[in-house]
């Protein structure tokens, strides 16, 4: 936002300035800019400087990294790091290499997300455009468990899954934490703002509940999905307590909680990985990154495009 | 094609608000009918019990000679256009209105012919394309009753469907909508809230108020013949004059002046008397004094006072008109009496 204001007018004195009048008086910097510019710079340096501090040290050696911690040096160790993070195992069975907990993390990251997104779609059509007796009360009750996190009840979720026979395995991680207030409450929200002359268009065009749903609901509403989507698979991706609890193979390790077992991997002989851990958790980032950009595009342009 | 007819038809909603009286009407097949009333009066509670939107609380609802109080709209054989057009965001024009086929499983060669026919007729032909935001309000309108026309119903339902347009395009889409009618032949029922639009597009009119009908007759009917003093002053623009008369002795007297004839009525009345049947005429028994010239081009609307009472006349752009005192002569024949206590025509 701030961005734009300040460079707007700064687009506009160019665009004049090639224009009518050659030669305009540049304008003067005021002191507002420079503490809004400042403040900014700062805040951005606070976010990004962790970041480089990680990556400066996965490339330096183990050793050098004890010795002397961060620095501004770029080492060479880049390239072996890299190896050892996504293809060397660290564990008794050789089976939480990066890679596979990278894997896994994506299967949580996006059967979490999506679990969700269908759950709570599903939920809040049922809510909003069926009469059903008590849907508010229903309603409320679901929006209620916003309060109850996952910690809250994970002992009796660790003891249903166990009993089920779900521990180390996938629909194990999954299923415990699809049902979502959150994704409810926003496509409830999203869906009472749709038209209700819609609805009976649909009817009266021999849309039966299943078809206006498929046809018309979730093609309007894949705004909100990509919204969704963004939010819901970082918060499935950074999963820690759960997925530490559910799983105990190795092989079902995700990332976020495989780049602590490196650094606990403290022999008494043995230098603890810092490169390797540090670049593991760079790794770890990149998705989540890379999902919010990707969506993001997509977003504003549905936001933009699309009139309901 | 169908007729179409309501027998003692009632809304009542769960909290007890009765939304339409008993209501019966019969249209005939082919016939264009419009629902007009102020808001609220249940015209569109009315027709969209008539799509089957709504649910009917009491009476029998017959479309051809099935009756369809428990069918699914889908299954009534009727196409409706909506107030704000509900189109499809995401679809095209196309399958906007291949939709209803589509879903009834209708072949994927007859929606193509049927779907090209509509656009033509509606002129969509270069929009076939387009997602509804990117057309005007005059051609969303259009796709809307391509929607409509491409299935071929035997009723057409129209809930103020102009009232999103400007002046000038609804004006332009009245027309369409009536051309496009008549040469369809269809049952249509037609829900507004303009007098105009309810005088120039009806074969018949039904005027409601507060849930009930107040006179079913043809456009000229409800002008000239209004049934009560709501329908007299509803319809037409500016409304008809409504003045405190006294009946007596075969005559109609506001004040001291002898108005016009009147047969067995005794006692206070209404004076109803259209503004265009008041014209300006020196040996007139009416003097009236006005206070505003509304200039209408073609017209002018005089609005003034006669006595207590309110008095608005029109007169052509040549007549020569000033403010102050003007003597007033009554058309022969053109007074509507009304009961001053049930506001019903005498």
């Amino acid at each position: 936002m701030t961005d734009a204001t300040q460079l707007s007018p700064a687009a506009a004195s160019q665009a004049g300035a090639k224009a009518a009048e050659p030669r305009r008086r540049r304008k003067p910097i005021r002191l507002s800019n420079v503490v809004d510019h400042a403040v900014l710079i700062a805040g951005a340096l606070f976010m990004i400087l962790p970041l480089l501090m990680i990556f400066q040290m996965s490339t330096m050696p183990d050793v050098e990294t004890i010795k002397t911690g961060p620095s501004f040096q770029i080492g060479d160790q880049l390239g072996p790091n890299f190896e050892k993070a996504m293809f060397e195992a660290t564990g008794f069975s050789g089976e939480n290499t990066g890679a596979r907990m990278l894997i896994n993390s994506f299967i949580l990251g996006i059967g979490f997300a999506v679990g969700k997104i269908v759950v709570g779609m599903m939920a809040a059509y049922a809510i909003v455009y069926f009469r059903l007796r008590f849907a508010t009360l229903a309603f409320w009750m679901i929006f209620t468990t916003l309060l109850l996190p996952l910690e809250v009840r994970i002992l009796p979720s660790y003891e249903v899954v166990q009993s089920l026979g779900m521990l180390n395995t996938y629909q194990g991680l999954i299923i415990p934490l699809i049902a979502s207030a959150t994704a409810t409450f926003f496509f409830r929200q999203f869906f009472r703002s749709v038209p209700e002359e819609l609805v009976e268009a649909a009817r009266i065009d021999g849309a039966g509940p299943v078809k206006f749903f498929i046809d018309i609901l979730v093609p309007l509403s894949r705004t909100m999905i990509a919204a969704m989507f963004i939010i819901m698979f970082v918060f499935g991706w950074n999963q820690y307590l759960w997925p530490t609890m559910v799983t105990t193979e190795e092989s079902m390790f995700t990332l976020v909680r495989g780049i602590k077992q490196i650094v606990q991997v403290v022999d008494s002989n043995r230098v603890p990985e810092y490169g390797r851990a540090n670049l593991l958790a760079i790794i770890a980032i990149i998705p989540p990154v890379f999902i919010v950009i990707f969506f993001q595009s997509w977003f504003v342009k549905g936001l933009t495009e699309s009139d309901k | 094609m169908a007729e179409v007819s309501l027998d003692q038809i009632r809304k009542v909603y769960p909290n007890g608000f009765e939304a339409v009286k008993p209501s019966s009407f019969h249209i005939a097949d082919g016939e264009f009918v419009v629902l007009v009333g102020p808001s609220g009066c249940g015209k569109s509670t009315l027709l969209r019990m008539i799509a089957g939107l709504e649910e009917i609380t009491e009476g029998s609802l017959k479309i051809g000679d099935r009756e369809v109080n428990d069918v699914d709209p889908a299954d009534r054989d009727i196409a409706m256009v909506f107030q704000n057009y509900a189109l499809y965001p995401h679809m095209t024009v196309k399958k906007n209105i291949a939709y209803g086929l589509k879903n009834r499983g209708t072949p994927a060669a007859e929606i193509e012919k049927k779907v090209a026919d509509a656009t033509a007729l509606l002129n969509l032909g270069d929009y076939i394309d387009r997602k509804p935001s990117q057309l005007s309000g005059g051609q969303r309108q259009r796709v809307a009753m391509g929607r409509a026309i491409v299935r071929d119903p035997s009723l057409f339902l129209f809930d103020e469907p102009l009232s999103n347009l400007d002046a000038k395009l609804r004006n332009q889409m009245r027309i369409e909508i009536k051309a496009l009618q008549r040469r369809l032949d269809v049952t249509s029922v037609y829900v507004t809230h303009d007098q105009v639009e309810a005088m120039t597009m009806a074969d018949r009119i039904i005027v409601m108020n507060a849930g009930r009908i107040e006179q079913i007759g043809t456009p000229a009917q409800v002008y000239h013949a209004p049934a009560s003093t709501f329908v007299a002053s509803f319809m037409g623009a500016p409304p008809m004059n409504l003045l405190d008369a006294q009946a007596k002795g075969g005559t109609v007297r506001v004040g001291e002046i002898d108005l016009a004839p009147c047969n067995g009525t005794e006692g206070p009345v209404t004076l109803g008397i259209r503004p265009e049947d008041l014209v300006p005429d020196a040996s007139g028994p009416l003097t009236a004094h006005v206070d505003i010239i509304e200039e209408l081009g073609a017209h002018r609307l005089l609005h003034g006072s006669f006595g207590r009472e309110k008095l608005t006349v029109h007169v052509g752009k040549d007549e020569d008109v000033k403010t102050g005192p003007v003597t007033l002569a009554l058309k022969p024949g053109a007074v509507s009496l009304f009961d001053i206590e049930t506001g019903r025509r005498i």
